[in-house]
């Protein structure tokens, strides 16, 4: 019997319609433990470089994370990964939400999707029966609409649902796969499901998972829950708001935002409104917010309440989480209430929330800019809201200049051309970014930004704070019962970082330190998505009740694999090497690996160099940023650099 | 008949606190497992939250007394706006529904409120329900002392269940005669 996993995986041939329960090999788990880390390893060994984000034989795969569906607070992440059609990398994208615990009750690790389906289908599984169905009478719902018509179909209330909107039928480059309160939204992995012709993937499951030792296992599970509560009474003063307890950013319970709206940038990524919070504009918006907010929910087996119901009076209800009710709000320089009403169709769509509005920002900026014309887009309103609900339509649809867009930033700008490409300032790898646009180089954030296989911020950073507390005082006693650090010299790190000075960025944290507080906040995003731990109790607040030091009890307890901190250390360097060399294979290089160009307005190209070099040497990276022989070989990486060895790429 | 003191175990269930995330579900159907905690499965859980987020329906729901049938005809509730079938309330491991029955066998689960040896504070549902939706209390309550009800009167109401009062009668006064 296998522990903590259930040891099977289920391959389905969409192009064959053939469905195999397949058992999976105990030493996959040993070695990348799960959730992504499997989901990379299957992608290396099956799908070759050449493979475009829409060819039969692209894989698609729903992987759980090693420890979803115990009864691990907060272990629910699905991990969906592909090769993404918008960045032509590898992609993982994931969601919280119900579906993953499901897939482990139903007797499956994970679902790996092949080949192509003529028509639209859905793909039933309920414990051993598994099922291709037609869908056809689906095309073109909404994500939500379909997993209610799903349910009532099945006449089971308890499936759960991972469904495409319009978007993702029509191949969006940054369609989402939406699951309830949750979404896979990133790098268009919602266009190849639609590609392969699966509008969902429906789960109901009635079997156990099991734990290899009990008793320990509920003990880590209690200290984690007593943890959250102790948390949630001391909350990180000196930090955003919504940035001071767990969970994800608390923008759906809070209604302070000041923070996003005066730092981050509204428009296409352009302009920063430093006045813009005002008591008046605070009443307004919480008014609308409360107005609209039915209840704060959760993803399965986890105490925060990080998502709301929202119902907009006269539109259907959705639900929502974090900071998807400010990008459109921003992007189009409006309200929040037109922010709630966007996000309601763009949820039945089944679009990312990052992405979309950006893009829309961008189309309006070529218009302003004479290098699109009112005839790109006829009959299209005056005014921004109406405007913003045009370009939804028309680029779900692929009518029109929406067909260009569809293809996100960096593909629309270089397929209009004309001057479009200085328009696509903020991008990198050809994935849109966070709308922040700062002074002083952060070289933190920076190697972050450059080098981050995820190619977002927000999956990438956590742990250590974004900036200095202004005195020296309160970082000591911030750092005094950080007990989660991998190491004490963070600790120091933490308290010499002053906010002006020779102790200071851009040269402060040094070089080294930079490299290592960067590997361990990457890190801990690598265990989170191999676990499917969800990062908001982990790898992105600061001071979670998960860290390096429980985690490797939590596997052995859950799995019975003899776990301590370095052989963890070891499973997420392996991890993040393999994902390093997929897209290494794919052709990504140094010269990919840089932040948009107008992210910080003061840069240092000596010290930038110096930062990536440090890097790559802490990563066992060489100077191009490829995984080096040696280090591939010390972490049992062999096939990889055998195959690198083979393609040529240690030769130029 | 006299009084007597008789502790009374319960549960509050605060739904407008409910955020719907079924940890109350996955720790009990581990406790419940053999050895404890060795397993878990929502499917086994003698509390099962009715969800239907779309419509705000968020209603945990204890295990309770197995029945053999279901009710004849059926009553929808509106409450705030919102539409509940009476099955939502109801905590009867009953043939309408597979809720509250193993998964395997199909027979009836019950909530014991995790009675343990040595007891727990509280039961595992509402300790691991930090939303709070879930209050323990225990109190006494005044009641009228139940006369010892015999173990034959135990088996004849198990057959009467069973086999229904006239045959259990033509059977006994069968034996009767003989």
């Amino acid at each position: 019997m296998r522990y903590g996993e259930t040891g099977y995986d289920l391959e389905i041939d969409l192009s064959r319609g053939s469905v195999d329960r397949v058992p999976s090999d105990p030493e996959d788990t040993r070695l990348y433990l799960g959730g992504l880390g499997i989901n990379a390893k299957i992608i290396w060994d099956r799908v070759p470089p050449e493979t475009d984000a829409f060819s039969e034989d692209n894989l698609l795969i729903f992987g759980t994370g090693l420890l979803c569906g115990t009864p691990a607070p907060g272990c629910n992440r699905t991990i969906v990964s592909t090769v993404s059609p918008q960045t032509k990398l590898f992609v993982y994208s994931m969601m919280g939400g119900f579906w993953a615990p499901e897939l482990k009750y139903a007797g499956y690790d994970r679902v790996i999707l092949r080949g192509k389906s003529e028509k639209l289908v859905y793909i039933w599984i309920h414990n051993e029966k598994v099922e291709i169905r037609d869908a056809e009478h689906l095309r073109g719902k909404g994500s939500l609409e379909t997993a209610e018509a799903i349910r009532k179909e099945l006449d089971d209330p308890n499936a759960q649902v991972a469904s495409i909107g319009l978007a993702g039928e029509s191949r969006v480059f940054y369609a989402s796969i939406e699951q309830g309160r949750s979404s896979a939204s990133r790098g268009g992995i919602g266009a190849v499901m639609g590609d392969k012709g699966v509008k969902a993937v429906v789960v109901r499951g009635t079997k156990d998972v099991n734990l290899a030792d009990a008793a320990k296992f509920l003990e880590l599970c209690d200290g984690v829950l007593k943890y959250i509560k102790w948390r949630e009474d001391h909350p990180i003063k000196g930090v955003p708001p919504i940035l001071q307890g767990l969970g994800s950013p608390q923008e759906m319970a809070i209604v302070d935002e000041e923070w996003h709206t005066t730092n981050f940038t509204w428009g296409n990524a352009r302009t920063r409104r430093k006045d813009f919070w005002t008591h008046e504009i605070e009443e307004k918006w919480k008014q609308t917010q409360e107005n609209v907010r039915t209840r704060l929910i959760s993803c399965y087996n986890c105490p925060m309440k990080c998502g709301a119901t929202i119902s907009v009076q006269g539109l259907p209800t959705y639900m929502m989480k974090c900071y998807s009710k400010l990008t459109y709000t921003m992007a189009a320089f409006s309200d929040l209430d037109f922010g709630f009403k966007i996000a309601q169709k763009a949820t039945e769509y089944g679009l990312d929330g990052f992405s979309a509005p950006q893009v829309m920002a961008f189309a309006l900026e070529l218009l302003e800019a004479g290098i699109l014309t009112n005839d790109d887009f006829p009959d299209m309103p005056e005014d921004a809201e109406g405007r913003f609900f045009y370009l939804l339509e028309k680029i779900v649809r692929r009518e029109g200049i929406g067909d260009y867009l569809a293809d996100g930033t960096y593909w629309a700008a270089r397929r209009i051309g004309k001057g479009a490409e200085k328009f696509d300032h903020n991008t990198i790898k050809k994935h849109e970014q966070l709308p922040l646009k700062l002074g002083m180089l952060n070289p933190v954030y920076y190697l972050m930004y450059c080098t981050g296989e995820k190619i977002n911020i927000t999956q990438i950073e956590g742990q250590f704070p974004q900036e200095p507390f202004p005195t020296r005082e309160a970082r000591e006693e911030f750092v005094k019962d950080w007990f989660q650090v991998p190491d004490e010299k963070f600790k120091k790190y933490y308290a010499d970082w002053e906010p002006r000075g020779e102790m200071s960025n851009p040269y402060y944290p040094t070089v080294e330190a930079s490299c290592e507080i960067v590997d361990w906040m990457e890190k801990m995003h690598y265990i989170d998505d191999a676990l499917g731990t969800c990062a908001g109790l982990s790898s992105f607040p600061l001071k979670p009740p998960y860290h390096i030091h429980n985690f490797p009890q939590f596997i052995t307890a859950a799995t019975g694999i003899e776990m301590d901190k370095d052989k963890l250390w070891e499973a997420a360097t392996r991890n993040r090497t393999l994902l390093r060399a997929l897209n290494v294979r794919r052709g990504m290089r140094r010269a990919d690996e840089k932040p948009p160009e107008d992210h910080w307005r003061r840069r240092f190209p000596d010290l930038e160099a110096q930062l990536l070099d440090g890097y790559y040497k802490l990563k066992g990276f060489n100077s191009d940023g490829v995984p080096t022989q040696e280090s591939l070989h010390a972490l049992s990486l062999d096939y990889v650099a055998e195959d690198l060895e083979q393609r040529g790429v240690y030769h130029g | 008949m006299a009084k007597v003191m008789k502790k009374v175990k319960n549960i509050r269930i605060v739904a407008d606190l409910c955020n719907g995330c079924r940890a109350c579900e996955t720790i009990c159907s581990a406790f419940h497992a053999t050895p404890r905690y060795s397993s878990n499965n929502p499917a086994r859980s003698r509390i099962r939250i009715v969800r239907d987020p779309l419509k705000d329906i968020y209603l945990p729901v204890y295990a309770g007394e197995y029945t053999m049938s279901e009710c004849t005809g059926r009553t929808t509730y509106t409450l705030d706006g919102k539409e509940y079938s009476e099955c939502d309330f109801c905590r009867a491991s009953c043939p309408s529904r597979d809720l509250f029955k193993e998964p395997d066998s199909g027979l009836p689960l019950k909530c014991d409120m995790c009675e343990d040896t040595p007891p727990l504070d509280k039961p595992k549902c509402v300790e691991w329900c930090l939303a709070e939706a879930l209050v323990y209390e225990e109190y006494d309550e005044e009641v009228e002392e139940q006369p010892q009800v015999a173990d034959i009167e135990i088996s004849v109401e198990a057959l009467i269940d069973k086999y229904g009062l006239d045959k259990v009668i033509d059977s006994i006064a069968r034996r009767a005669k003989a």
